[in-house]
C-alpha cells in the first residue's frame, strides 16, 4: 500500500471510534483528527480537544489505540496537538444533519467577531433561534448558553413546546 | 483553583440552570489548567505531571492570587468575583494567543474561545443582580465591596513575569489593568453598582504567602490523590 491509500484507510478505521457523549457522530467527521504520519513504521494519529476540559478527550484517546490495534495497527500513538484551536466549522455536513435527527440542533457558523469584550458585556446581543430539531420552527429561545455538556446549549421551542440541547458555534 | 471553588456549587445552585452553568465553567476552567499545569510541568523537565503539580503541592508552593481561593460566599458574591477575573482572562488569554511558545499560545487559543463564554455569563449576571432587587443589588454591592481589594494583585508583575513577557512568551500583565477597568466601570456603572474607593491592598499570592483559605481548599482537592497515590479509574 502506498501512504495515500493507508492514510485513508487508517480514516475510515477511525471513523468506527464515537465520540462518547454524541454516539451518533465519530471523531473524524467530529474534525478532531488532525492528521494521520508514518515514522518509521510507526502510526501516529494527531488529534485536538475540543473544549480544554471535556471529560470525553481520554475516553477517544484510549479507544484510537484499541482500534487500530484491532485492525493490525499495534502500538498506535495518539499526539494532542493544540494548535489551530478546533472549531466547529470543521465539523461535517452529515454529522451536522445527524445531530439534528438526534435531537440536538447543530452549530451555526461561528462568526468573525468584531467587537471584541465591549460587545460580549453588553446586554443588547441578539440571542440564537435555532430551528427547532423537532419540528423545525424557529420559534426558538435560548435559555441557557451551558447544557449538559461543554459544547451545548440549552434551549425552548415555542412552537412544540418541546426543550433541546443546541451544539454551540465554538 | 476557581475552577475548584466553582466545582464546590455544584448541586447546590439557585436554580438548575445556573447550577449547570457553573459546572460548565468549573470544567473549562480546570481544562485550562490542566494543560497550563502540564506544559509546566514538561518544561521544568523533572517529570512532575500536572496531577503532581495540582495534587502534591502545599500551600505555599502555590502561586495564584489570593481572589480565586476566597471562599464562594453567596451567589452574588461567586458571580462578581467571577466577573472580575474573567475579564482579566479575557485580556490575558487574548495576549497569550499571540505567544513566542507555540503550545502556550494553542491552549490559550482554545481558553480564549470558552472565556468569552464566561465573560457574557458573569456580566449578565452582574447587571441583573445589581440592577434588581433592593436585596440582590444590596448583595451584589457587599461582595464588590470585600472584593475589590483584592483585585490590584492581578496586575502585579513579579520578575519573572516581566522576563516572560520581555521575551515574547508571557503577558505584560500591568497592561492589562485599564483595559480591565474600562470594561469593569461600564458593567458596574450599567448594574447600578459603586466601585470601593479603598485602594486594591491584598497581595502576596505569587510569592506563595495565602489567605488561611486556601489550606482548607486544597486539604479537601488533595485528599483523594494522596491517600490513593497513582490510582486510576
Amino acid at each position: 500500500m502506498n501512504a495515500a491509500s493507508t492514510r485513508e484507510s487508517v480514516l475510515a478505521i477511525l471513523a468506527e471510534v464515537k465520540d462518547p457523549e454524541l454516539p451518533m457522530i465519530d471523531v473524524v467527521e467530529l474534525g478532531i483528527v488532525r492528521d494521520v504520519s508514518f515514522d518509521d513504521g510507526h502510526l501516529t494519529v494527531d488529534i485536538t480537544p475540543t473544549y480544554s476540559g471535556c471529560p470525553a478527550m481520554q475516553v477517544i484517546e484510549k479507544e484510537i489505540v484499541e482500534t487500530l490495534a484491532s485492525h493490525g495497527f499495534d502500538g498506535a500513538r495518539v499526539r494532542t496537538v493544540y494548535s489551530p484551536a478546533w472549531t466547529t466549522d470543521w465539523m461535517t455536513g452529515e454529522a451536522r444533519e445527524r445531530l439534528r435527527v438526534h435531537g440536538i440542533a447543530p452549530p451555526g457558523r461561528v462568526e468573525i467577531d468584531g467587537g471584541g469584550i465591549a460587545e460580549l458585556v453588553s446586554l443588547r446581543r441578539a440571542k440564537p433561534t435555532p430551528a427547532c430539531p423537532f419540528c423545525g420552527s424557529t420559534n426558538t429561545v435560548e435559555k441557557s448558553e451551558f447544557g449538559s455538556t461543554a459544547c451545548k446549549a440549552i434551549h425552548f421551542c415555542n412552537s412544540c413546546h418541546q426543550p433541546f440541547d443546541r451544539f454551540k458555534p465554538f | 483553583m476557581l475552577g475548584h471553588r466553582l466545582s464546590e456549587w455544584c448541586g447546590h445552585g439557585p436554580i438548575l440552570e445556573e447550577d449547570i452553568a457553573l459546572a460548565n465553567i468549573a470544567l473549562d476552567l480546570i481544562g485550562q489548567a490542566t494543560l497550563f499545569l502540564k506544559l509546566a510541568g514538561e518544561t521544568e523537565g523533572k517529570g512532575r505531571s500536572e496531577d503532581a503539580l495540582a495534587y502534591f503541592r502545599e500551600a505555599i508552593d502555590y502561586r495564584n492570587v489570593h481572589l480565586v481561593e476566597l471562599p464562594n460566599g453567596d451567589y452574588a458574591f461567586t458571580i462578581v468575583r467571577q466577573f472580575l477575573f474573567d475579564v482579566f482572562s479575557y485580556h490575558l488569554l487574548e495576549q497569550l494567543m499571540t505567544s513566542s511558545n507555540t503550545e502556550l499560545a494553542g491552549i490559550a487559543a482554545k481558553g480564549f474561545k470558552e472565556v468569552r463564554y464566561h465573560v457574557r455569563h458573569s456580566s449578565e449576571w452582574v447587571v441583573r443582580m445589581g440592577d434588581g432587587t433592593d436585596e440582590s443589588h444590596t448583595r451584589a454591592q457587599k461582595a464588590l465591596d470585600h472584593l475589590w481589594r483584592f483585585t490590584g494583585e492581578m496586575f502585579q508583575a513579579d520578575a519573572i513575569e516581566k522576563t516572560m513577557a520581555a521575551d515574547g512568551v508571557g503577558a505584560d500583565i500591568e497592561a492589562i489593568q485599564p483595559k480591565w477597568r474600562a470594561v469593569i466601570d461600564d458593567v458596574m456603572k450599567r448594574a447600578t453598582l459603586t466601585i470601593p474607593n479603598d485602594p486594591p491592598a491584598m497581595t502576596g499570592g505569587r510569592r506563595g504567602s495565602h489567605t488561611e483559605h486556601l489550606g482548607h481548599m486544597l486539604s479537601e482537592m488533595q485528599i483523594v490523590a494522596r491517600s490513593h497515590p497513582g490510582a486510576e479509574w
